[in-house]
């Protein structure tokens, strides 16, 4: 799947590394997880109450639409939470 | 000394701040924001290359002093500041954090702000569709567009201002559709041209160039399209990768809630708003400052900033000169006119509640048996009680109700506020409860205690997990 977002300025910044659903992704320095996810990806996560995927709403930590789950527990708010690297980020991990 | 605690560094938050240090008190702020300047003059991450001029265009200066005024207070140590931590309850003097030890106050300051007033749309639940305020954040905080070809919808002065710096990023924009008629603009214009007379032609200039549509009735978000119908009546259809939506803005007024302000059904705002005085008080020792209280901008609210203030200062019996908020209340107001919220209607299959996917079907049903109270509504619906705690539904919700019942939105009621505000970890609650049963906050030990809960498990996020938890952050008090 092609990602959602385009990069419109600040493209000169290092990348960084990351893992989303088990695959190998990079984001830049300074990026959101949910910016470094929808560069890639056309959404978070599944909805819990419908048959649609989710892909943040209001970006200022307000809407809770972007929760998505840390592999070592922890769940977190994608468009609050810099990207860092080495995450292992999963779109759906609470279900499990 | 007096404990001041000021919520929120934007411009409301800032300004405050700087009367009560200039009048020799060290307050404390705390933002949930990693940096100071709040949504309207958001800083982009440290590393950043676009100048304030690309940021923020004519408001430039403004940010700038803004975010100078703020790091000098804390360079020089003459308030504390907590960035990245929200206030998620107000009980007996005590606010509770994220992630921190609770702080005791005498008096409460509160420049919360807005988001986005939405309204539902069909399909707007899908991924893809995002609040104007949303796009703007990714813009400005992270030099991205959502999508490669994007319209934005509903109205407010964001709606333009927003096209016209996506356009000048270089983003695909596809359509401009205004949901207010050209005649309600005008009769608004010409009172917002009184008031501000540059203000008012910066903001018609935006519009040139632009594929804008006024007078649109929006009909549904679906298959990478909004369809819509102008102001003729005739059908379009926009293809799409991207939606923005959004009706001005919406007061974030659950604290204000919290610490015991009451509220009005405003006719002007379209919104409950909480009750202040003629300095913003709202309390004995609460204080209201900008978007959170009156929608009157980033202008506003610094002068809004500098009159909570002053009424807290002449309060402990200080001196401090009070701003004139007269001509930005009358701009405010008419721009309220000029962009008003329409009617919501829409069909029963529409999701009202996008956390809980509740139709506008379910809420009428439910009116029906339980009559058109708000709070009884959200007890059986669960409108407004999903994660977002009813930020994006419950105007849209009333609205419905009370159409349903023919009724007026005043009668339907608000929906009460409730504690915690944000979604809290397991961490943060054991650390309101060290300092429920007698623990100072301050304590070393509770400050200890706090952090090693934070590297245990136990400071895994629970609330949001499962939303029909009992401790979910919207469930009713047992």
């Amino acid at each position: 799947m092609t990602g959602r977002i385009v990069r419109l300025a600040e493209t000169h910044r290092a990348p960084v590394a990351f893992r989303f659903d088990g695959q190998d992704m990079a984001g830049m320095e300074g990026d959101t997880v949910l910016t470094a996810i929808l560069c890639h990806r056309g959404s978070l996560r599944a909805a819990e109450f419908g048959p649609e995927r989710r892909a943040g709403f209001c970006l200022m930590g307000a809407c809770q639409d972007c929760w998505i789950s840390q592999e070592d527990g922890p769940r977190l708010r994608a468009c609050q939470t810099p990207l860092r690297a080495g995450m292992r980020l999963w779109s759906d991990g609470w279900r499990e | 000394m007096t404990r001041i605690l000021i919520v929120g560094a934007g411009p409301g938050g800032i300004r405050a701040a700087e009367a009560l240090v200039r009048a020799g008190l060290r307050p404390v702020v705390v933002d949930e924001g990693a940096r100071a300047g709040g949504q309207i003059y958001r800083r982009p991450p440290h590393g950043f290359l676009r100048d304030a001029r690309a940021l923020y265009g004519s408001e430039a200066h403004k940010a700038e002093a803004l975010h100078a005024c703020f790091d000098r207070m804390v360079a020089q140590g003459r308030l504390d500041y907590l960035p990245g931590c929200a206030v998620h309850s107000l009980r007996d003097g005590l606010a509770h954090l994220t992630g921190r030890a609770p702080i005791a106050y005498d008096r409460l300051i509160l420049a919360t702000g807005a988001t986005d007033r939405l309204m539902p749309v069909p399909g707007w639940q899908s991924a893809g569709v995002f609040s104007l305020g949303a796009m703007q954040i990714a813009l400005k905080a992270q030099g991205v567009a959502l999508g490669q070809r994007i319209v934005l919808a509903g109205s407010g002065p964001l709606l333009t201002l927003l096209a016209s710096q996506l356009v000048k990023a270089g983003a695909g924009l596809a359509a401009v559709l205004d949901t207010s008629r050209m005649g309600d603009q005008l009769r608004g214009g010409v009172g917002m041209a009184l008031a501000r007379p540059l203000v008012t032609l910066r903001g018609a200039r935006m519009r040139l160039g632009l594929p804008y549509h006024a007078g649109v009735v929006l009909d549904a978000i679906d298959a990478g399209a909004v369809r819509w119908r102008d102001a003729r009546g005739h059908a379009q259809v926009t293809e799409c990768d991207a939606v923005g939506l959004g009706w001005h803005l919406r007061a974030e007024t659950q604290l204000a809630d919290l610490a015991g302000a009451q509220f009005d059904w405003s006719e002007v705002w379209q919104q409950w708003l909480p009750r202040i005085d003629d300095l913003g008080r709202a309390g004995p020792g609460l204080y209201l400052a900008g978007d959170g209280v009156r929608i009157l901008g980033a202008d506003g609210a610094e002068l809004a900033g500098r009159r909570a203030a002053a009424a807290c200062l002449h309060d402990l019996g200080l001196e401090a000169p009070v701003p004139d908020l007269r001509r930005t209340e009358r701009f405010a107001a008419a721009l309220a006119r000029a962009f008003p919220w329409p009617a919501v209607d829409v069909p029963d299959s529409t999701v009202v509640c996008r956390c809980e996917g509740i139709t506008a079907g379910e809420l009428r049903a439910t009116v029906d048996r339980t009559g058109p109270e708000a709070n009884r509504v959200k007890s059986l619906a669960r409108i407004g009680m999903g994660r977002c705690q009813g930020r994006y539904c419950q105007l849209a919700a009333v609205d419905l109700i009370a159409c349903h019942a023919g009724t007026s939105r005043a009668s339907v009621g608000r929906l009460r506020g409730q504690p915690p505000v944000r979604p809290v970890t397991v961490a943060d609650l054991l650390a309101a409860e060290s300092s429920a049963v007698g623990t100072k906050p301050e304590d070393s030990a509770a400050a200890s205690s706090l952090s090693a809960a934070s590297a245990s498990p136990l400071a895994a996020p629970c609330l949001q997990a499962t939303p029909r938890m009992p401790c979910s952050p919207s469930a009713p008090k047992t």
